[in-house]
């Protein structure tokens, strides 16, 4: 009998999990929850450039955040490995969907037909990895945030920012799923 | 410093455990076919609008003693935020992970997922490069 934390953790238990990251943050150090700058002090650490958007002490402002970071991939690597691996759960009608644009692999948290080493000599696969990986690099950078810093941090602190950003976020999404998805895979 | 540490790693197994890494659970966000990213992002937030009030309220001071405040975000033209955004939220569908999953989906050992950071942090680096000539 396994514990109901080893399995999937409903949507009414990470959610609230999440939201406590706000208060958690700023009550540590006055820290604002937002994952996105990380990139940003990665560029300015090790990319070294004349450029102004990098020439701040990254070390001030964004070292919490990057050790943070660091703590994301360790808490990945023990989520993996914690409870039976399963299929994803996800809707019979999503599946459906995805299995007549040619998604056929649900094993994983990824299909592997986008995700995986090999793909990203497809184009599907490519794209899918770089230009995706670069529109979120680019787009976080000029909004200034992500899920966490806008819809999260954002919204809970009301900035109207943050809405704008949020409803852009939705747009790109649903943008990129209707429109370009049906003629990439 | 340690704190960020541990607080980053529960992050990740949140992340983890309740499949917001999976590009799956995205496309069902995107398709309206599931409710279950929605009710994620949704208690999400009212969690933190109540704890974060209650703070506020409470008018306690971090554990570095200062005194908690989140500075507000230069609206500009609003440009930036809608068009910023517009744009990850393309890659958010593409990639099927924004940046705190991308990382998380690493640890979980989708090692391809590197490439995906290399290109974000290209990306980021073509903004910085391109800001003055951008709109805000």
């Amino acid at each position: 009998m396994t514990a109901w934390f080893a399995q999937t953790w409903p949507w009414y238990v990470a959610g609230p999990i999440i939201g406590l990251f706000v208060p958690a943050l700023l009550l540590t150090g006055n820290k604002v929850f937002g994952v996105s700058s990380n990139l940003r002090h990665l560029c300015s650490a090790f990319l070294p450039s004349k450029l102004e958007y990098f020439r701040y002490d990254w070390k001030q402002t964004g070292l919490w955040n990057l050790v943070f970071l660091v703590g994301i991939v360790i808490g990945g690597f023990i989520g993996s490995h914690w409870g039976t691996p399963h299929d994803i759960a996800i809707s019979s009608q999503t599946k459906a969907t995805l299995q007549s644009l040619g998604i056929h692999d649900f094993s994983g948290v990824a299909p592997k037909e986008l995700f995986s080493w090999p793909a990203l000599l497809t184009l599907r696969g490519f794209v899918s990895v770089v230009v995706g990986g670069f529109f979120v690099g680019f787009g976080t950078a000029y909004a200034g945030g992500c899920t966490s810093g806008h819809a999260i941090s954002g919204l809970a602190d009301f900035q109207l920012p943050s809405l704008i950003a949020v409803v852009g976020f939705f747009a790109g999404g649903l943008a990129a799923t209707y429109l370009i998805l049906p003629r990439l895979l | 410093m340690l704190v960020y540490l541990l607080l980053g790693i529960v992050f990740g197994i949140v992340l983890t455990k309740s499949e917001v890494n999976s590009w799956f659970r995205i496309q069902e966000m995107f398709r309206f076919q599931a409710f279950r990213m929605y009710g994620i992002i949704g208690t999400a937030i009212l969690t933190a609008v109540v704890s974060l009030a209650v703070v506020r309220k409470s008018g306690v001071k971090s554990v570095s003693g200062e005194v908690i405040s989140i500075p507000s975000k230069d609206f500009g033209h609003g440009v930036r935020y809608a068009l910023g955004g517009v744009i990850f939220g393309v890659g958010w569908a593409l990639t099927g992970a924004c940046p705190g999953p991308l990382f998380a989906l690493i640890g979980n050992g989708l090692s391809v997922m590197v490439v995906a950071v290399a290109s974000a942090l290209l990306g980021t680096w073509v903004y910085g490069w391109l800001r003055p000539r951008l709109p805000r």
